[in-house]
């Protein structure tokens, strides 16, 4: 097998996909955070037997761009080799974290052996060693081998662990031989962590320690053909704990000189390292003195110069300190780290100094944008950096449009950026995403026209052939404007458009662009997932050179969507209408007794004080508004992206104090309950006060086949039939925070993030008002739960009896019901909100829905169904059957164009 | 001979389908349980393995149609045959029998050939299927964390299904329709632990299932990390088989012949099925699909799975003969 000793076979590993180890590859980053005695937060989820919280952990660390994910449960506390089992087994049910190999990290070799056990791919084991003898040694690696997976071999031996170079090089050789000669164990399938101790101990015997092992990992790459070499980093600065500054620089530095001397893959901790070229150079100097024993003094120097960058002090001295640099080097500062103070003292002073307000922003400006642009894409940076360092760019670029102005007039021939239109959709008027999108891309030398909410397709193609634009974006939030979206793509191919077709927003998927848009629209057309992902989207797009191949893989991928779209639909069973309606959720109604409500009629709630609202804010949503995923307040002290989400939090704490103190948001809120019965399967009865019958809402009926005892519900189920004879009542609600924004967002006119803010706080504040309005429905107005007490974290799990639905979600799709919602409770007069052609409400920060009170009342989602009950559904709407296809194509278990009647 | 020296010469044929062969014959419940299993508690009629038992008369006939359209190599007629996939008939405790009876029925008809045409000799195959239970795949979408089988469980009844083919005479295994390749590695597991117990070591060939236009098998893996999740074993050949027709098999059979080490094979099905679940490809049609990728030099091994026929292989031994195997695996190692 070996006579092919001088060829560097790669280390393949797989976990749903391929991952490769070659001597050129870049450094493999492991991750680590899934690691009970690594992370205490780790631990306390698998203790707590949070395993859904737990595998959110390894999520974040494959987003974070783990390649490898080191899974280790060694706690005296826990059943390390069932929970060993049990996560692998959850990790394998979520393909995002299945892509990537597992290394199963243990001392104990039966928990090894049942990971081994656990996982399709080629895997990793961390570790065996000689600690025990070679016999032992031997047997492990054998096994391995016949499970098929690499192993991590420490230097350690039946002497203890290895501490200089000799020893170190001993071990790892003799292990080598022992395992390519005896065991057959490949030799690419080796990874040697030859130890990594701390450095700067004030011990006469650690000095050498980082550069024993980056010798010893020169040495092993050199004479072990094939072997890789490995480590966990963050040990080496273990001595300087509490100290980050230093101890990301010398992570950065260890690094750098492992990595030089062959070091391929190991443990890093993302959030803890410096970049290698922006440790400042006196602290440089004095860490690699450390890392590579330069001076007999090393370890005193750094010491003593740690004192001066602890964290705070050095704040303050790098504050002034950026102020002395050239102006170019000041552009960049403030652009990195979105400090607007200084931009325009700065970009005048540029300006003076290139002459021309275009070198200005393709020089300096740029620069800096583009070091932003690449530490988002490579996840350094979080969004809200970025939307800081959007609004510094934008100040100084409309410091400079006067200049840029008069020099056009002088010089009307300049070659233009790319133009990227971007636009809501029609009858839609959602637009944070969008707004996101366009910051991001600006960032990115992408000229943005944005053309707002709400906009027609007439009027996206005809600004996008007045404005030369490259390419087209569209976003949306509700379902109608998936069709708006397939609409604008047909109307582009019918006027012969060629540009890239880019589909965002949080309804729109990847599988409906490529079953219902990609096939009306003979250029590129793209799902971009979020705005993180607009550049490369874009660049792709728009490259001469990459254009026609990313033109084809993208025909092709969403072709094959198609294709599975096509073969999986007939997987999941659906049952007849009539079926469905026989399996409805039964109710004892002769045993049930409606709660009779304290008051009946309409109650309106005129610019209720905001204040009153901040306790029902549900502040996790928030954070993913802006890209930061992770659970409220946990999410402020989230080992990545803590920092930041501080930051935020802090922002908009400011802003909320500022927008109550100058009440620049009102809300205002409707609230009616009337007695109702169920008069058909899904159709309910709405009475006047009086107990005449005034109008009837309709409501759909899961049709998919069910397991045994499972009903096919609709809310319908949860009203009381005629038949009973018995008065139920329904209620429904209106409210809305929005009331004022359009000035505040004219006020914030040149600062995205100030926009972006203001948005998703009043979005926060009409979720948080329909929370305060349901309870006190339900304590008050209904009453049904007077007694009821819960805090704001059980109010955002919907602990308490009743549900309140809204049109166009899950249980009930149909967005056009909002309409005689509406006109029950006089929504428009009594809020101010009201309904686009989409069934969108504006202003958008609006929460409407029904009220059900039965204690067996609770959401579900409607899903796909057929067409028997779309034909009664249109009768009874009064509806033809395209308007009702049109109203529920999201959940069509059939494609109406292609559908063939059969009798 | 040896069949690893007959690869470097020539394409290697596989035989066709069993199950589409046994369903001419319209057998009826008494056929299958015969005169052995006439009490048996539950219903037999389905369970094509147990007519090497029952109806031994039909799979040699069927194994000679395949030998005489040109086959080089046989399948048993075991794809079902582990304790595992048995429990469904209760008839797990014959496992070993089943395994040991239908590779002595194959080897027998391929020796008969062997010895009235010494120049093209024959091999039969084990075939190991996937069972019916997948290891990394919980079956409860409520549940992801669950299992039907663990690994242990599968390990055990594929070392007693590779037993009893070896010992009833087969040259090669053949691991195939690999749609979780846990299971895959179950029972490469099991191979090496028989031939580490002293068991006659055999080549083993493996085979997986993309099951759709995704490129990924039914556990998730895309062709090259199922080939990375196998290749700890020195296999004789890797390859794909089931689900797909040879037209759309090709992007797929083009990664394993860029990036395999080992030899490569096919067997797809005859086309996609049909709107009634049938397969309907000629031989005709067929061979024209494959021819593509003959001529790009993919393969070592060419044969059929599910709607094959003695018709379709012969066509495509016919075919085989005209093309060159893919190239020796010393001169596709990756640099």
């Amino acid at each position: 097998m070996s006579e092919n000793n001088f060829t560097y076979k790669p280390l393949r590993l797989s976990g749903l996909e391929p991952l490769y180890v070659t001597p050129n590859a870049n450094f493999v980053n492991i991750g680590e955070r899934t690691n009970v005695t690594g992370s205490r937060k780790f631990l306390r989820l698998i203790r707590e037997d949070k395993y859904e919280e737990a595998l959110d952990v390894a999520l974040d660390q494959v987003r974070g761009g783990a390649q490898v994910i080191d899974v280790n449960m060694d706690e005296a506390m826990i059943d390390g080799k069932a929970a060993m089992v049990k996560f692998l087994h959850l990790m394998a049910s979520e393909p995002e974290i299945a892509r990537i190999p597992v290394m199963i990290d243990s001392s104990k070799w039966e928990i090894i052996e049942a990971g081994l056990q656990c996982i399709q791919g080629k895997g990793i084991v961390n570790s065996i060693s000689l600690k025990e003898g070679e016999e032992q040694f031997l047997e492990q690696a054998r096994l391995i081998k016949k499970y098929g997976a690499a192993v991590v071999v420490m230097a350690f031996d039946e002497d203890g662990q290895a501490d200089n170079y000799h020893r170190r090089i001993e071990i790892c050789e003799r292990s080598y031989k022992l395992l390519t000669e005896v065991a057959d164990f490949p030799a690419e399938d080796i990874i040697f962590d030859p130890n990594i101790f701390p450095v700067a101990t004030g011990m006469e015997e650690h000095r050498r320690n980082a550069l024993d092992y980056f010798e010893a990992t020169a040495w092993i790459k050199q004479h072990l053909h094939g072997a890789k070499v490995s480590g966990g980093v963050s040990n080496v600065s273990f001595s300087f704990r509490g100290n980050n500054k230093v101890r990301e620089a010398m992570h950065a530095a260890f690094l750098y000189h492992a990595i030089k001397h062959g070091m391929d893959m190991g443990i890093v901790n993302p959030t803890m390292l410096e970049v290698y070229d922006e440790i400042p150079d006196d602290l440089l100097e004095r860490v690699e003195d450390v890392l590579l024993d330069r001076r007999e003094d090393a370890t005193e120097r750094l010491l003593d110069f740690a004192e001066t960058v602890k964290n705070d002090k050095r704040e303050d001295k790098k504050a002034e300190e950026w102020r002395s640099g050239t102006v170019e080097e000041r552009l960049s500062h403030a652009l990195v780290k979105g400090i607007i103070d200084h931009i325009e003292e700065d970009t005048e002073e540029a300006y003076q100094k290139l002459g021309r307000p275009l070198l200005v922003i393709e020089g300096p400006l740029m620069d800096g944008m583009n070091i932003v642009g690449d530490l988002f894409g490579s996840g350094k940076m979080f969004l809200p950096q970025v939307v800081k360092s959007a609004r510094v760019m934008k100040r100084a670029v409309a410091y400079l449009t006067p200049y840029l102005e008069a020099e056009k007039k002088a010089n009307p021939d300049q070659k233009p950026k790319a133009k990227i239109l971007l636009a809501t959709v029609k009858g839609d008027v959602h637009d944070i995403g969008k707004n996101i999108v366009s910051v991001v891309l600006a960032c990115n030398n992408f000229d943005v026209v944005d053309l707002g909410v709400m906009v027609p397709a007439e009027k996206i193609l005809q600004a996008a052939i007045d404005e030369k634009v490259d390419a087209i974006g569209l976003s949306g939030l509700i379902t109608p404007s998936l069709d708006e979206m397939v609409h604008v793509a047909k109307e582009m191919e019918r006027s012969g458009f060629d540009m890239p077709l880019l589909i965002g927003g949080a309804t729109t998927s990847r599988i409906h662009t490529a079953v219902k848009i990609d096939p009306h629209y003979s250029g590129i057309v793209t799902h971009v997932l979020d705005a993180s992902r607009c550049v490369s989207v874009c660049s792709n797009a728009l490259s001469d050179e990459r254009k026609d191949e990313f033109k084809q893989n993208l025909k092709e991928e969403y072709a094959k969507a198609r294709a599975d779209h096509a073969s999986k639909k007939q997987i999941k069973k659906y049952i007849s209408y009539e079926e469905a309606i026989l399996n409805a959720e039964r109710q004892d109604w002769e045993a049930y007794e409606t709660p009779q409500p304290n008051k009946i009629g309409t109650f309106v709630f005129n610019d209720l004080n905001l204040e009153e609202l901040i306790p029902y804010i549900d502040w996790t949503p928030f954070f993913s508004a802006w890209m930061l995923k992770g659970k409220f307040p946990q999410i402020l002290n989230h080992e990545v992206v803590g920092v930041e989400a501080s930051k935020l939090y802090s922002d908009a704490q400011d802003m909320l104090a500022e927008v109550i103190e100058n009440r620049g948001l009102k809300a205002h809120g409707v609230v009616g309950i009337y007695p109702a019965i169920r008069t058909a399967a899904d159709t309910v009865s709405v009475m006047d006060e009086s107990g005449k019958p005034h109008f009837d809402f309709e409501f759909l009926r899961q049709q998919g086949q069910k397991g045994k005892g499972l009903p096919n519900l609709s809310l319908a189920d949860f009203i009381s039939p005629s038949e009973a004879g018995k008065t139920d009542y329904i209620g429904g609600f209106a409210v809305t925070a929005g009331d004022g924004i359009e000035d505040l967002i004219k006020e914030y006119e040149l600062d995205d993030y100030k926009q972006i803010m203001i948005k998703a706080l009043a979005d926060r504040l009409a979720e948080a008002f329909a929370e305060y309005l349901h309870e006190k429905v339900r304590k008050e107005i209904w009453g049904y739960a007077v007694g009821e007490s819960f805090e704001n974290e059980e109010l955002i799990k919907e602990k308490y009896i009743g549900i309140r639905p809204a049109p166009g979600y899950p249980a009930c799709p149909d967005h056009t019901e909002k309409i005689k919602l509406f006109d029950w409770l006089k929504v428009p007069e009594n809020t101010g909100i009201t309904l686009t052609e989409s069934m969108a409400m504006y202003p958008t920060a609006a929460v409407s829905g029904y009220y059900f009170s039965h204690p067996e009342s609770r959401y579900f989602g409607l899903g796909k169904i057929e067409r028997d009950q779309v034909e009664e559904y249109a009768k009874r709407k009064g509806w033809n059957i395209e308007t009702a296809e049109k109203w529920l194509a999201p959940n069509l278990n059939y494609d109406p164009e292609k559908l063939v009647i059969q009798n | 001979m040896d069949i690893k020296l007959a690869l470097k010469k020539r394409i290697l044929i596989l035989d066709g389908a069993m199950g589409t062969m046994i369903q001419r014959y319209n057998l009826d419940e008494e056929d299958f349980r015969g005169e052995r299993f006439k009490n048996h508690k539950s219903s037999l009629k389905g369970n094509n393995d147990l007519l090497s038992i029952t109806r031994p008369d039909i799979i040699e006939t069927i194994h000679k149609e395949y030998l005489a359209a040109g086959a080089d190599i046989l399948e048993t007629n075991t794809f079902s045959s582990t304790s595992i996939a048995q429990d469904d008939y209760n008839l797990s405790e014959i496992a070993y029998e089943l395994n040991y009876e239908s590779a002595k029925i194959a080897k027998t008809a391929a020796d008969e050939f062997t010895r009235a045409n010494p120049e093209k000799p024959r091999w039969v195959a084990g075939s190991v299927g996937p069972t019916n239970k997948t290891a990394s795949l919980s079956p409860d979408v409520n549940d992801p964390g669950f299992r039907a089988v663990s690994f242990n469980d599968l390990v055990k009844a594929y070392k007693e299904q590779i037993k009893g083919l070896v010992e009833g005479g087969s040259d090669v295994l053949l691991i195939e329709t690999v749609f979780d390749t846990l299971n895959a590695k179950a029972a490469l597991f099991a191979a090496q632990d028989y031939f580490d117990d002293g068991g006659r070591t055999v080549p083993v060939m493996v085979s997986g299932t993309i099951t759709d236009a995704s490129g990924r098998t039914l556990s998730g893996q895309t062709t090259e990390a199922f080939l990375v999740s196998v290749s700890h074993v020195d296999l004789l050949s890797i390859g794909l088989n089931c689900a797909l027709g040879a037209k759309q098999l090709r992007p797929y059979l083009q990664i394993l012949a860029k990036e395999s080490t080992f030899a490569v094979s096919a067997h797809p099905n005859a086309g996609l099925p049909n709107e009634f679940g049938a397969y309907d490809q000629t031989p005709e049609s067929m061979k024209n699909e494959v021819e593509v990728f003959l001529k790009e030099g993919l393969l070592n091994i060419l044969g059929g799975c599910c709607g094959t026929t003695p018709e379709h292989i012969k066509q495509l031994a016919l075919l085989a003969e005209k093309y060159q195997p893919r190239k020796g695996s010393e001169e596709k190692i990756p640099v």
